[in-house]
Parts: C-alpha cells; structure tokens; sequence
C-alpha cells in the first residue's frame, strides 16, 4: 500500500502537472495510452485522491470535489487535444506512406471495342426508328425468287448480271447469297400491315474482289416507304433528314436519273457533305426511287391505291467517305488496332 | 459506250467550246453516269511531209537508216512548228520512196507515253523530227514501217496539219448505259440524250435515208420453239451489194472513230458493219454472198447440230439457240456470233447484209450458254429499235458503195413482224401524285413529245405511244420518270413524310445491341469475318447432325479453297487471330456475332421452279420458298489468345485460358437475363479436359445453348497460333428466345446472415458444381448464398479425392438465425452430397 494520500491544493496540483507533462511527453499513441493509465487509470494519483474524497468531512467536501473534478476535466481536456494531435499527424504519415505514381498502376481490365460499321449500323437504325420506322430482318441465304424476281427482275434480263451473284449449288435450287437487302423489303410488304415504313439493314454479297473500295461481303441499309400518296418528294425529305443526321446540318441531296428494276422513276443519291477534310463536297450516296408497281404487285398491293419509295446505300462506303477512310480493307480485316481507335463511339 | 465527240456533233449541235467534263455534266443529268474518257493522248505539231530524197547509210550495228530531206511546209513556207519548210530526218524504215506523203512528228510533239520529239542527234546527224508509223500514232497495230498516206488513199497538201486530217484530234467520252436503255447504246441514242440535257437539235440520222426496197432473196423465218411465246425474230432485213473491194483501206476518219468507241479496226467491211452498229445501235452481219447455199432460215439449232463460229471454235448448239442457217445448215448463231463458213475475206466480191430484230431472251440465254458476250449480243439483250433495221442495212449499202467500191444491187429482202408500240394511257395527275412536283401540263407534254412519244388527248388524260426504240416503257410510272428527268429532278422538293407511330426497336434486336455492348464493354472488340469457309474449317467446327457433316456450298465462290457457308464463327474468328499475330498483336480477345449456314445432310434445299414476279404467289407457295432455305441462326464467338495483361509495375503477366471464354458467357448471361451454366464436354476441335457444354434450365428443362473450351494443341500448332486459345461460340437466337421476359423478384429480408464454411471430400470426378447444388437442395430455404472457395488435393485428402470448401450464407425472412440454426441447414445439406457422392465432412 502506498503512503496515504489527501486532497490539498498541492497534492491535487503536483497530480495534475505531472499528468499534463507526461501527456505533453507522449509522441505517439502508444506513449499516449501508457500516459492515459499512469496519470487517469484506478491506480493513478488523481484516481486515488478523487477516492479519498468520501472521506472528506462533510463541510469541506463541496471545495475539494470542486478541486478535483477541475483538476480531471483539466487531464481530460489534455489528454483529448494530444490525441487528436496524434490520429491526426499519425494518419496523415500514413497517407504519406500510402503514396502511388498514378500513372504507374497496372491496367487489368481490358479494352474492347464495337466494330463501326455496327455502330454506324444501329445509329442509322435509331435515326429511324426516332421517325417511326421500324427494323426488319432477314435471311442472307434467301430464294432468287424474293432477290430478283419479286422485284421486278425479269428472268434472263441484263440487270440480273450487273449483281454480280454469289448462286449456292446447285444452282437449280434457285438459291443465292442476297444482293442486297431488298429481299427484306418484300419480306415486310408480304408480312406487314400497311402502311409500312421499315429499314432494312445488313450484310449483302457481290462476287467483287477485296480492293481499297470493294468488298465482297458488305454491310448495306435499305428503307422502304408504302403509303396513300407518298411521292418522290417525300423521298427527298426524308434522305435529306437521314444525311442531316449522319453528315451534319448542312447535308443536302441531289438525285441524279438512273436505272433500278425496282424502281421507277429510280435515281442515284449524292450527298453534299459538310464537314468533309478537305472542304464541303457532293459524295455519291447510293440508289432510290419510287417503288415500281411489279415490286407492289408481287406482295399483293394494289399499286392504285399505296406507293412508295425504297433507297439504299452502303455502310462501308457511307463509313469511308464520312471518317474520310482511304481503305475499306481495313473494315473487314479484324486488325484490332482499327476498331479500337473507334471504342464504343463513331 | 463510248461516244466521240466528233460523230456527236454530226447529229446534235453540241455546245461550242464543249469539253469532255461539259459533255459529261450534260449527260448525267438525263441519267447516263460518266465511266471516263479517252483520246490519242497526242500534242503536235505533227504534219504532213512529203519524203524529198534520202540517203542509205549502213551503221556498224548491222541495221541501215535513211538520211531524209522531208518537206514539212510548202515551199518557202513556215511550217506548224515555226521551223524551216525541209527538214533533215532519220528514219530506220524502208518502206517508202522519195514522193511518199508521210506524216512528220516535229519538235514539241507529243506521242502517247509523254514520248516527247525533240531535234536530236542520231546516227551522227541531227534528226529534226520523225516520220511516223501507225502504231506510234495509236492508229492502229501496224508497226511493219512507217505509215504512207497513200495506203489510206490520202494525197493531202504537204504542211498539213495530221492530226486533223486523220481524226486523231478528236476524244471520246464514256457513259454507264443502264440495262432498260437498248437504244442509248449508239450514238443516235446518246446523241438524242444530249438534246434532252441541252435542249440543242437533234438530227436523227435514222431519217433521210433512202431505205428503197429490194426484194427476190428467200429468206424464211421458221420458229417452232419460241421462248415464252416470242418468236426469235421479228425483223430480218437483207441486202445485197457486189464488186466490193474488201481490202481498199479504212478511211482513217473512220478508224480513228472506231479506235476511240474502243473497237479495233480490222477490215474495210467489218469495220463498216461496226461503224453502222455503233451509230444506230443496229448490229449487222455481212456473209460471204458466193459461199452461201441457197436462202436463209431462221430457225432453233436441231438436237446435235454443231457450228464453228468466227472465233474458230466449234460449237455443240442446244436446241434452244436460234440460229441462222443455210441449205448446208447453220451458219450462224443469230445475234451473237456469225458462223466461219460464210465469212467475209479478202477474195469475197459480194456481200450479204443482215439486219435483224431478235428476241432480247432468246439472245440473252444463248450468249450466257456460250459464254459469248459480244457487242452485237449485248444490243440485244437490253432491246434494239426494230424501225432502224432497213435504215441501218441501207446505210452499210450506202458505205460499201462509197468507201469499197461495191454496186449495190436489187436482191434482198425485207421481212418485219414487230408488234408496234402499245400506247399508254396517262392519267391527269399521275404524275404529279407520284413525283410530287409541280410540272405544269405544258412541261408534261413537251417532255413526252421530246423523248419521242406520239401524244393524244383522251378523256382525262393523254394517250402515250412510245417511240420504238423506247420499249421499256410499259407502264404510266415510266412515263412519269422520262417527265421527271426532262424537266429535271431538281424540280423535286423535299416534304418529310410522317409515319405511323412505330414500336422502336424489337426485343430481339435490343438484346442483341446489349449482348454485343456487354461483350465490348467487357474488354473485347468486335470484328467480322467473310463466311466462306475451307472444307477442313467445315469438318472441324460443324455441328455435327447425326454422322454426316453438310455445309451450304457457293457454285461461284471468289475463293476455291473456300466455298463453304460458315457453319460456326470459329474458323474466321482464328483467322483474324492468325491476322493479328501476324501484325505482332499478340493479345487478343475478340468476337463476332453473325449468322451461321446449317442445312441438314440430305435434305434438298430451293426450289427448282420459282414463282413470277409481278404476282402475290399464295401462302403455301411463299411458305415452300421459306421451307426451301436451311436454317440460318445467328451466333456469337469470342475467342483468347496471349496474354489477359502483361508484366506491369506490382504486377505479374496473367496468360488467358478457359476461365476467360467463361467470363465472357457469364458477361453474356447478364446481358440477356440468363444463368448460362457450363458442364464438362467435348467437341472434336477443343481440348478433351477443357471443354464445357453450355446449358440452359429452364422449366422446360435443359437446352445446349453453346460450347466454351481450349483449341487443342495440335489444331492451333497447324494453325499456326499459340498453344492455348480459348474459346466460346453460343446460339444467339437461341438465348434471346430463352431469355426470361418476366423477371421472378424474391423479397430482401433485413434480418442479420449467419455464415459458415463448409469443407468436405468427395471423389475427385465430381464436378463441384454438382456438389454445390446437392449441398444447397439439402440446405434448404435458409440458404441464400453458396460459394465454392477451395479445391484442395494433396496431403491429408486420399487419393482420386478432393476437398472442396464452400461458403455459405444463410438467412431467415423473419428472425436473426442462431448459430445452431445455420448448422444444422448445413449438415442438412453435407447429408444430401454424402447420399449423392459419397461426400464426407473434412475434419
């Protein structure tokens, strides 16, 4: 057992100053929490006078727990500013520590990337659908029937040899790769409601070599428009609109005579572009027309009563002069380092 | 086509000052697109000079020059270069004599190949020019000496300008002629063409000519099997013309016409039948008269019959080819290629003229079964004016007299059974309902009119007869084009049309778009491969149907090492790999999503007989086109090579493998709402301990939706790619038809989880997915959550066992579980794995 001790101004003072410069002393948390138990904890001096304090005489215990709980709250107010002092210096040596290059980080996760003609692909498809077109689908594969016969392609007549066709064996099955992707579009007069506004993206097939403008697998979108009283000049509007879309606000378009078996009166489409490198220039686009009335005829549509329009172009060739591409064998090769330049954005 | 612009002029007033660029803008506006164009690709001065005087002198190479005194200028004249009127010359040929009119390249020409002449010295002279040949002049072929004016029948002043004098100073312009205008292959047509763009006059030179008739030559049109009911002629004019001279010269005037249309000049008479063509679009055929037995026939070919044609190759016909023949039989396949036997040569004194009509299809199917595509058969496929005939036979008359020195005599013939034009009736209107512009009635009618329509007025509306060269026009919409491209298109405003509300995008193609963003996003890039395929590609990545492996086979492919329809992305997918290695991108993880081919073996696909155009077939027929096509579904492959990341900073180099190809089923999984499972498989191209078969459950029970795996080594050793190659390839169709369309929510409870760990042996060829499951059906409902956390072999598990230890997390809806709880569910499941695999608790 100690020597006894009482509460006196001294002994109650010469407490608290030697816990103020132990507390003051303390360098770091582990110093701080040995200083907490020696000057605040059961056996400390200040514990051990406050426990004297029951047996301080009635009239003068009001004075000495006043002392007392002064001299605590003084400890305790030290004790919590060095603590605070510490955490704070400690945790910032700690962040300190935990500096990195940011630069220097391994990349773990990897970059992929959409190819752009899909990309182009389904922003077309949005620019449509946003007029409330719809997208129709269909066989690559398909009957000759539905590629050209259906659309106004007489057997044996010169412009079936201008498709330059992909015939699967044998050839007596009369099936092919399609040519474009019309077939979808009697597809969706045979199979639809009338009125029918629908685009017809996707992949065709020409017996072309692969050069730096050709391709014999290519991706193309086609439209077609049957209605009461559609005209020409509603064909007009809405490739104007398309291209304002793809090309910018100034796009503009000029139809040029030309011949399709599908249509008639048919035309080539240029395409005034913009912001073309180089300076603002007409671009040739792809085809359209005015639906003929054969092509209504074999989906059983009274040419009297609906018309239409139809156009198409290519996406590898709309892609090549729109990012001003000089080879289109880059679209089709699958260097990643083309499609990565684009990301998920065209 | 090709159109000098010299013969244009002859018939419409070209623009003055025109050049080839003018020419061109002109005619696309009317529709025909520019192709190019073409000249002689010389610059003068190049003149005519007469050879004064020469000297032979022999050179130590063996070869002897001519040292030439060459007059270029009339006497005391200067000449075109600005030099004196005789000139010293070197020539290398001797195929002239003093007096010869020559012509004479001078300083400052150009010849074709930028071959530029300058005074130079040579054979220890100064040359001051060069006496030129044909060839060098692009006239023609021959290059046996220098060209004598006089073979051409030329005597033209000396000082002359040659280019001039021979043509050589005109160019050609080229136009696409699309397939429904017969009549604009010529240059009656173009020309016609260009006054429509110009509105200039237009001089038809079908009119104007005396056509008399002649008559006596047995000519019988006998046509027992005409195709779709048209008889293969419809008009056959002759004439006869004898005393020709057939080697006279082509007069340069017309070489140089023909040379620039891009036909060569070959003789005197087969030059004047081309020339004829290609001025009024009428193909022409000229027999040798005396070697002809008796009349002609115009007849199928017999069953058997054999033809040696002009090209000297003998012919087996086929009975559907129409033919020309002769007592001896045939003679000639009409409207493509005429027959050896009758040919003209350079003792043939009496000509037989032909001009014909023949059936567009009939001509078609023979120049495509003989792989005969000629000038004459190319006029008519797409439609010839059947008025023009008698026009054009008396034009090649008319040459023959002039340039060959022929009589022409009274025998001949005229047979014409054309159907004349049907008129079309146009409503008031139309036209402006389908165009949408406002054409007034005047821009109409003067539009018909020009393009050569006979017009009358009917109640409410015009009656239109085409012209007949003009035969594709059958329907008022063609009527309303030739209006629209008179006036001219710019005349179309632009009126946004507006569509019905539609539904945006189709469930299926959403989910497609998020597939392939999810796979992108995920760390992939997208690529897309052709589908053609090799056979070996065909064997290894089939899906195999029962033994028989079958695959869509292309009759033309680009490629004939790869005919084949793809029947899984695969293939193509590892060839853009191989690409990519090839290039040093060593890392890759790429995919595709496209369709794939996969007809069944045996059956018989397409339709030998299709339906006509122009007609809804019915139902049944429609539903026979679509049975009659293979199943085409679209897929999605991915595919890994080299390394996940490389070496960077605190971080090792991690290679791909199968783990990934599963990554990225799992991405595809979330993309579409599935639970994509893989179980241990194989498949022949993939690695036999690193496959898995990828399996779908649903209520209706388990569908393979897809194979993941590693190639094996030995294919991607042949392949030329790295050892380990992961892959997965997936029906797309098929997920997004499995893909949930009602989402099941279960309710989330907030009471606290209790976890445990769950270690336990089982043989080592149970799959740990298997164990997982048995242990969550024994668990029962207060497990939420199992994950497998390790697969230990080794020291303290016996041999052919493992022990795999799982997490697990269980949870009441309605109360904080107690421990006990918690394990006693999962004693409740370690029971279920012991009855199924004999599972034991590892101590």
């Amino acid at each position: 057992m100690s020597d006894p001790i009482v509460i006196s101004d001294e002994s109650v003072a010469a407490a608290v100053d030697a816990a103020l410069a132990a507390i003051a002393a303390a360098d770091d948390s582990t110093a701080l929490k040995a200083a907490r138990g020696a000057h605040v904890g059961e056996a400390s001096v200040l514990s051990r006078l406050n426990a004297t304090l029951r047996d301080v005489p009635k009239e003068q215990k009001a004075a000495a727990g006043k002392l007392m709980g002064q001299a605590r709250a003084r400890v305790a107010q030290a004790l919590a500013e060095r603590e605070e002092q510490i955490v704070a210096r400690e945790e910032e040596a700690r962040l300190e520590s935990e500096f990195v290059d940011v630069t220097a980080l391994p990349q773990r996760a990897r970059t992929g990337a959409r190819h752009p003609l899909s990309l182009l692909q389904e922003r077309i498809a949005d620019i449509f659908v946003g007029m409330g077109w719809e997208v129709a689908e269909g066989p690559e594969l398909e009957s000759e029937w539905f590629n050209f016969d259906a659309l106004n392609f007489a057997p044996d007549h010169p412009a079936r040899a201008m498709q330059d066709t992909f015939f699967i064996e044998p050839v007596e099955s009369h099936l092919l790769l399609r040519t474009h992707t019309s077939p979808v579009q009697i597809r969706s007069l045979l199979s639809r409601e009338l009125p029918v506004y629908v685009i017809a993206p996707g992949r065709v097939y020409r017996t072309d070599e692969l050069d730096a403008t050709h391709t014999p697998v290519f991706m193309q979108v086609e439209g077609i428009a049957i209605d009461k009283g559609l005209t020409m000049a509603h064909l007009r509007g809405t490739l104007e609109h398309f291209a304002r879309a793809v090309f910018g606000e100034g796009a503009k378009i000029r139809l040029r005579p030309n011949y399709f078996p599908f249509t008639e009166p048919s035309a080539e489409m240029d395409v005034w572009q913009p912001n073309a490198k180089g300076g603002a220039r007409w671009v040739e686009w792809g085809g359209c027309g005015m639906v003929n009335p054969n092509v209504l005829l074999s989906a059983g549509i009274d040419p009297e009563e609906y018309q239409g329009f139809a156009f198409g172009m290519g996406i590898e060739r709309t892609l090549q002069f729109r990012n001003d591409l000089n080879d289109m064998r880059d679209m089709v090769e699958g260097d990643i380092r083309f499609s990565q330049q684009f990301g998920m954005v065209v | 086509m090709r159109i000098p612009l010299g013969w244009l002029a002859e018939f419409v007033d070209v623009t003055p000052g025109s050049t080839v660029a003018d020419v061109h803008a002109a005619l696309v506006k009317v529709g025909l697109e520019e192709e190019g164009s073409h000249d002689f690709d010389l610059t003068g001065p190049i003149v005519v000079g007469e050879v004064l005087d020469f000297v032979e002198e022999p050179q130590s190479n063996g070869k002897t020059i001519r040292w030439c005194s060459v007059r270029v200028a009339p006497d005391g004249e200067t000449a075109l270069d600005g030099g004196s009127d005789v000139r010293g010359i070197v020539c290398g040929a001797h195929n002239f004599a003093p007096g010869d009119k020559v012509v004479v390249t001078l300083p400052g020409a150009v010849l074709p190949g930028g071959f530029a002449i300058a005074a130079r010295k040579t054979y220890g002279h100064v040359s001051d020019g060069m006496i030129a040949s044909s060839r060098e002049l692009g006239l023609g072929d021959e290059h046996d000496g220098i060209l004598r004016l006089a073979t051409l029948g030329l005597d033209p002043v000396v000082g002359t300008d040659a280019l001039s004098l021979l043509g050589l100073d005109d160019q050609a312009v080229e136009v696409n002629v699309t397939p429904d205008r017969g009549y604009a292959f010529s240059i009656r047509g173009i020309a016609r063409e260009y006054a429509h763009a110009t509105g200039a006059a237009f001089r038809d030179p079908a009119l104007g000519l005396d056509v008399s008739d002649a008559s006596g030559f047995d000519v019988v049109i006998d046509d027992d099997a005409p195709i779709r009911g048209r008889v293969g002629a419809t008009v056959f004019v002759t004439r006869l013309v004898r005393d020709v001279d057939p080697t006279k010269p082509t007069p340069p005037w017309m070489a140089t016409r023909l040379s620039l249309a891009g036909i060569r000049s070959i003789s005197l008479i087969v030059d004047i039948t081309n020339y004829v063509m290609l001025e009024l679009g009428q193909p022409i055929h000229a027999y040798d008269f005396d070697t002809l037995t008796g009349g002609l026939r115009v007849r199928r070919a017999r069953t058997g019959e054999k033809l040696v044609t002009l090209d000297d190759v003998t012919r087996a016909l086929d009975s559907e080819d129409l033919v020309i023949a002769d007592e001896s039989g045939a003679i000639g396949l009409a409207g493509v290629m005429g027959g050896a036997s009758t040919e003209i040569g350079d003792s043939s004194r009496t000509v037989l003229i032909e001009a014909a009509n023949f059936d567009p299809v009939s001509i078609a199917r023979t120049a495509r079964r003989h792989k005969l595509p000629s000038e004459a058969s190319r006029r008519f496929e797409r439609g010839v004016d059947p008025a023009v005939a008698a026009v054009a036979a008396a034009r090649v008359v008319q040459l023959l007299v002039d340039l060959a020195g022929g009589t022409a005599d009274e025998l001949g013939s005229t047979y014409s059974q054309h159907a004349r034009p049907t008129p079309v009736e146009l409503p008031d209107g139309y036209i402006s309902g389908l165009i949408g512009a406002d054409f007034t009635a005047d821009e109409i009618r003067s539009a018909l009119a020009e393009i050569g329509g006979d017009i009358e007025e009917i109640e409410g509306g015009l009656r239109v007869t085409p012209p007949t060269w003009r035969s594709d026009i059958t329907h008022k919409s063609a009527l309303a084009e030739e209006v629209a491209r008179i006036v001219g298109y710019e005349r179309i405003p632009s009126v946004l049309p507006v569509a019905p509300p539609g539904r945006g995008l189709t469930r299926e193609q959403t989910l497609r778009r998020q597939a392939s963003q999810t796979l992108a996003s995920s760390g992939l890039v997208e690529v897309m491969a052709y589908p053609f395929v090799s056979e070996a590609a065909t064997r290894l990545f089939a899906t195999p149907k029962g033994d028989a492996v079958a695959a869509v086979r292309v009759a033309n492919p680009l490629d004939a090492e790869a005919p084949y329809l793809r029947t899984s992305l695969l293939p193509g997918l590892l060839d853009i790999v191989r690409r990519n290695l090839s290039r040093g991108l060593t890392d890759l993880a790429l995919f595709e999503t496209g369709l794939v081919f996969l007809p069944e073996p045996g059956v018989d696909y397409g339709q030998a007989e299709l339906p006509v155009g122009g007609a809804r077939p019915s139902d049944d027929v429609l539903a026979g086109l679509d049975a009659g096509l293979p199943a085409q579904p679209r897929h999605v492959a991915v595919v890994f090579a080299g390394q996940a990341w490389e070496k960077q900073p605190a971080l090792d180099a991690r290679a791909v493998g199968l783990a990934d190809a599963l990554d990225s089923v799992r991405q595809l999984g979330l993309a579409l709402g599935l639970e994509i499972r893989p179980v241990q498989g194989a498949h022949p191209a993939l690695h036999p301990g690193r496959t898995a078969t990828l399996v779908i459950t649903t209520a209706e029970g388990e569908t393979i939706v897809g194979v993941a795996g590693e190639l094996l080594p030995r294919i991607a050793e042949d392949a030329h790619l790295p050892r380990v190659v992961a892959v997965a390839e997936l029906d797309l169709d098929a997920l997004i038809s499995l893909s949930p369309r009602e989402i099941a929510v279960r309710p989330i409870f907030g009471y606290p989880a209790a976890t445990q760990d769950l270690s336990l042996v089982v043989p080592r060829d149970v799959p740990a997915r298997e164990v997982s499951d048995a242990v969550a059906r024994g668990a029962g409902e207060l497990l939420e959550h199992i994950r497998l956390v390790d697969d230990y072999r080794g020291s303290g598990v016996g041999d052919g066992e493992k022990s795999l230890t799982f997490a697990l997390r269980f949870r009441a809806p309605d109360r904080t579980l107690t421990a006990s709880e918690a394990s006693d569910a999962k004693l409740a499941g370690l029971a279920v794995a012991t009855a199924e695999f004999g599972a034991s608790l590892r101590e």
